[in-house]
């Protein structure tokens, strides 16, 4: 999976990654375009929710929580923060 | 001069909406578009936003890594929640006492008024002890709390503290089938249920949204705070605690109430889910917004006021009109005995397998328009019922329970009623408006009134079967 | 003495409803519009002799009808016609927030971008260069801060600026990619032949290539003269006896 990245659900917390794609189609796409997930921009996994899912993510400098069942379905390249 | 849309033949809507497909077959338009305007405002950011320092701008979510930590994110949560019903008790304990008494203060000379012009006295009846004091009641118990919650969640809202409880609590709406933002609507119910199903709307489902309508009621509203509240102080917490202790035990067992209600809120969520409401969790995307220091003077005045206004107006509007059906059904006597009082037998029999008595339930089913007059409601039955009590404070609301038998069985089945009983008429109407289903509105009294028959069932079963009472 | 309507549009969490509180003070009543369920605040203000009816929409991320909310925003701005759409954006997160305004500009030019928590941003080290952001917009630009009334009187001049007229701007329009542009190109007579000029063509060739089914069912709505009339809801709806 070296062109597609790792899932943003199974980065650590306080990584940073560069968005490579979105295996998501219909209203959650356009949602997830709509708050800044969009290929090529960075996001940093902040923090998971106490009881280990939703993930909370930092993105053009707003803080957007997601399922897995979402995170999992965007993918990245790890480029940086304390995670790496 | 012919307008366009007047042109017969094939809908040109439908031919203009073919034309476009056909160039639009290429795919992943959407992805280009927004990427264009996505790249656009990049650009002018990167133009004219310059930053100091980028890692400040994280500091605004420097709290977050306590308050949605896996150690401290559901005890601050609790925590919270306990602090805002100790302030609500402790504040709202004097005023209410004093109103009651400036209104008793106040019906004394209403009804040496009365008497001096010779009324007659089934006019004062109606007047004063049906209309006046069903509506002093009501304001003397439901204004002073309301005073005090309100702001005080108005400015936890303000912080920007409820997306995090959502955060926290997501799995468990996932779990049991439902959207995660169902917190932030439960939430609101804590307000009002009826403006709770307007906020649904957050929820964009539909399936989802059905689950957070049902479900509101189980989230007791400003109607049902002060019944809470009352009984809890009076019946829960040992007769010996005072004062601080006191406000502090009322607290907890509010607390409980509210678990109470939050379990069955996910119980119903979760069986609903798997049942009538089957269907995959849609997509769940949440704005954790950055905290901001509310305008707390603002932010007070503005909730009071909204919130005293609000309440003075459904006093008037629902309690009014009880009061004077509530005494005429007191005074009106056949065979021998009120209206009321058939009424109530009637119920009895069924009410005592739940821990009630006929009263309690006939005051339910008179308080459908507004949980608020559900209290007042009681007071008239039992006050027309022959033992005369005077209320000149809410001491004596006290001695009139135990003068009916009350034990802390009967409280507390009144409050698991409360919590779980169909929401009122005004929620229900909501509902309709918003499902337009006349099959959901109905389920949604009926699911609720099923619970509570069943929870306090079982409770006064248990409970006399231990011999607890 | 002449009176406008404003529109106020915005991401959620900017403050856009704590300055239409601010504006609107107690002025104000819950209603909906054109057969729409959605509920929206409605006021009113008076600055330099004018009357301004001001309507909250709702707080969305975007126009493209991902959800009734966005959809009831969008029918406003396009059936409706405000005098100024008002849009409100978070100075700490400009990025994401122009996007809306870009969206807001390809429909209309009466716009005014006002970029609120200026304050908020400051304390952060955020410098925002209104002219430049200004120029590429091509509409008035204002920061202010509603809750600390920052910035107000500067808002209340631009808005009576485009609402009067007195400044007509050339909005930024965004080129996309060429595959885009001719099938816009294509459609923009088709969509002026089929709906008249008094809606944005551009826009709408753009969203009928984006397959925004919802817009050409409200479109068709509208076309078929103006049905809101009927629809109209009682005014007491979503007026809680409590709240």
């Amino acid at each position: 999976m070296a062109g597609a990245g790792i899932p943003l659900s199974e980065a650590s917390n306080g990584s940073m990654l560069r968005i490579s794609g979105i295996e998501v189609q219909g209203v959650l796409r356009r949602r997830l375009l709509d708050l800044g997930f969009v290929v090529g921009n960075a996001v940093e996994v902040l923090r998971r929710s106490p009881l280990g899912d939703p993930i909370a993510f930092r993105v053009s400098n707003t803080t957007i929580a997601l399922r897995r069942e979402e995170s999992s379905l965007i993918y990245g390249h790890l480029i940086g923060g304390e995670g790496a | 001069m012919e307008s366009p849309h007047v042109i017969k033949g094939p809908d040109p809507m439908d031919s203009l909406l073919s034309a476009a497909k056909k160039l639009a077959d290429k795919g992943a338009i959407r992805d280009e578009i927004v990427s264009g305007i996505y790249g656009v405002s990049a650009g002018i950011c990167s133009d004219a936003v310059t930053y100091q320092d980028r890692k400040k701008l994280g500091s605004t979510y420097k709290l977050d890594r306590i308050v949605t930590s896996r150690l401290w994110g559901f005890p601050i949560m609790l925590a919270g929640l306990g602090l805002v019903f100790w302030i609500t008790i402790a504040g709202a304990n004097y005023p209410s006492g004093w109103l009651a008494s400036l209104f008793g203060w106040i019906e004394g000379y209403l009804t040496a008024g009365f008497e001096a012009v010779n009324a007659p006295s089934w006019l004062h009846g109606v007047l004063v002890l049906g209309l006046y004091r069903g509506t002093s009641w009501v304001i003397s118990v439901m204004l002073p709390p309301m005073l005090i919650f309100f702001p005080v969640f108005a400015l936890l809202e303000n912080f920007g503290y409820l997306p995090r409880v959502a955060f926290n609590m997501d799995r468990l709406f996932k779990k049991s089938g439902g959207h995660g933002k169902q917190a932030l609507t439960m939430s609101m119910g804590f307000g009002c249920n009826a403006a709770a199903i307007l906020s649904t709307r957050i929820i964009e489902s539909p399936r989802e949204r059905m689950l957070a309508i049902l479900t509101n009621n189980f989230v007791p509203c400003n109607g049902r705070w002060p019944t809470l509240i009352l009984l809890s102080s009076m019946f829960m917490v040992g007769a010996a605690t005072t004062g601080a202790l006191r406000t502090f035990s009322t607290a907890l067992v509010l607390m409980g109430i509210v678990l109470i209600g939050i379990t069955v809120t996910l119980t119903v969520s979760w069986v609903m889910s798997k049942t009538a409401l089957r269907g995959v969790p849609t997509h769940y995307t949440l704005e954790l917004p950055p905290y901001r220091r509310p305008q707390i003077w603002k932010t007070i005045v503005r909730s009071s006021k909204e919130k005293s206004l609000n309440v003075l107006t459904r006093a008037i509007i629902v309690a009014a009109p009880a009061g004077i059906i509530t005494w005429v059904l007191g005074n009106v006597v056949v065979g021998g005995d009120s209206v009321l009082n058939h009424m109530a037998a009637f119920f009895d029999p069924f009410a005592q397998l739940l821990g009630m008595d006929g009263f309690i339930i006939m005051a339910f089913i008179l308080g459908l328009p507004a949980n608020e007059i559900v209290l007042p409601i009681l007071l008239m039955g039992y006050m027309s019922s022959g033992a005369m009590v005077d209320v000149d404070g809410l001491g004596s609301i006290k001695d009139i329970f135990l003068s009916h038998g009350w034990t802390w069985l009967t409280a507390l089945n009144m409050m698991l009623f409360s919590l779980l009983h169909y929401p009122c008429g005004t929620t229900l109407v909501n509902i309709y408006k918003e499902t337009k289903s006349l099959k959901w509105a109905v389920l949604s009294a009926v699911i609720p009134l099923g619970i509570a028959i069943t929870v306090t069932f079982a409770v006064a079963q248990i409970v006399r079967l231990l011999g607890w009472v | 003495m002449s009176h406008y309507t404003v529109a106020f549009a915005g991401n959620p969490n900017t403050g856009k409803s704590t300055l239409f509180n601010l504006l609107t003070g107690l002025r104000q009543h819950t209603g909906n519009w054109a057969g729409k369920t959605v509920i929206t605040a409605e006021g009113e203000f008076t600055h330099n002799q004018h009357v301004y009816r001001a309507v909250d929409l709702p707080g969305t991320y975007s126009l493209y009808s991902n959800s009734a909310d966005e959809e009831a925003a969008r029918d406003y701005i396009i059936f409706e016609q405000p005098d100024v759409t008002l849009v409100v954006l978070d100075a700490t997160s400009l990025e994401r927030n122009l996007n809306l305004a870009l969206q807001v500009l390809e429909i209309t030019g009466r716009a005014v971008i006002c970029i609120n928590l200026i304050d908020e941003a400051k304390k952060l080290g955020i410098d925002i260069n209104l002219k430049a952001i200004s120029k590429r917009l091509g509409v008035p630009v204002v920061a202010i801060s509603a809750r600390n009334e920052i910035g107000i009187e500067a808002l209340l001049n631009q808005l009576e600026r485009v609402a009067t007229g007195a400044f007509t701007g050339k909005p930024l329009q965004i080129t996309y990619s060429e595959d885009i542009e001719r099938g816009i190109a294509e459609l923009i007579p088709l969509v002026e032949q089929t709906v008249g000029s008094r809606y944005p063509a551009r826009w709408i060739a753009l969203r009928l290539l984006d397959g925004d089914n919802s817009l050409l069912t409200s479109l068709k709505a509208h076309m078929r003269g103006s049905k809101r009339y009927e629809t109209k809801e009682v005014a007491g709806h979503g007026v809680t006896a409590c709240h």
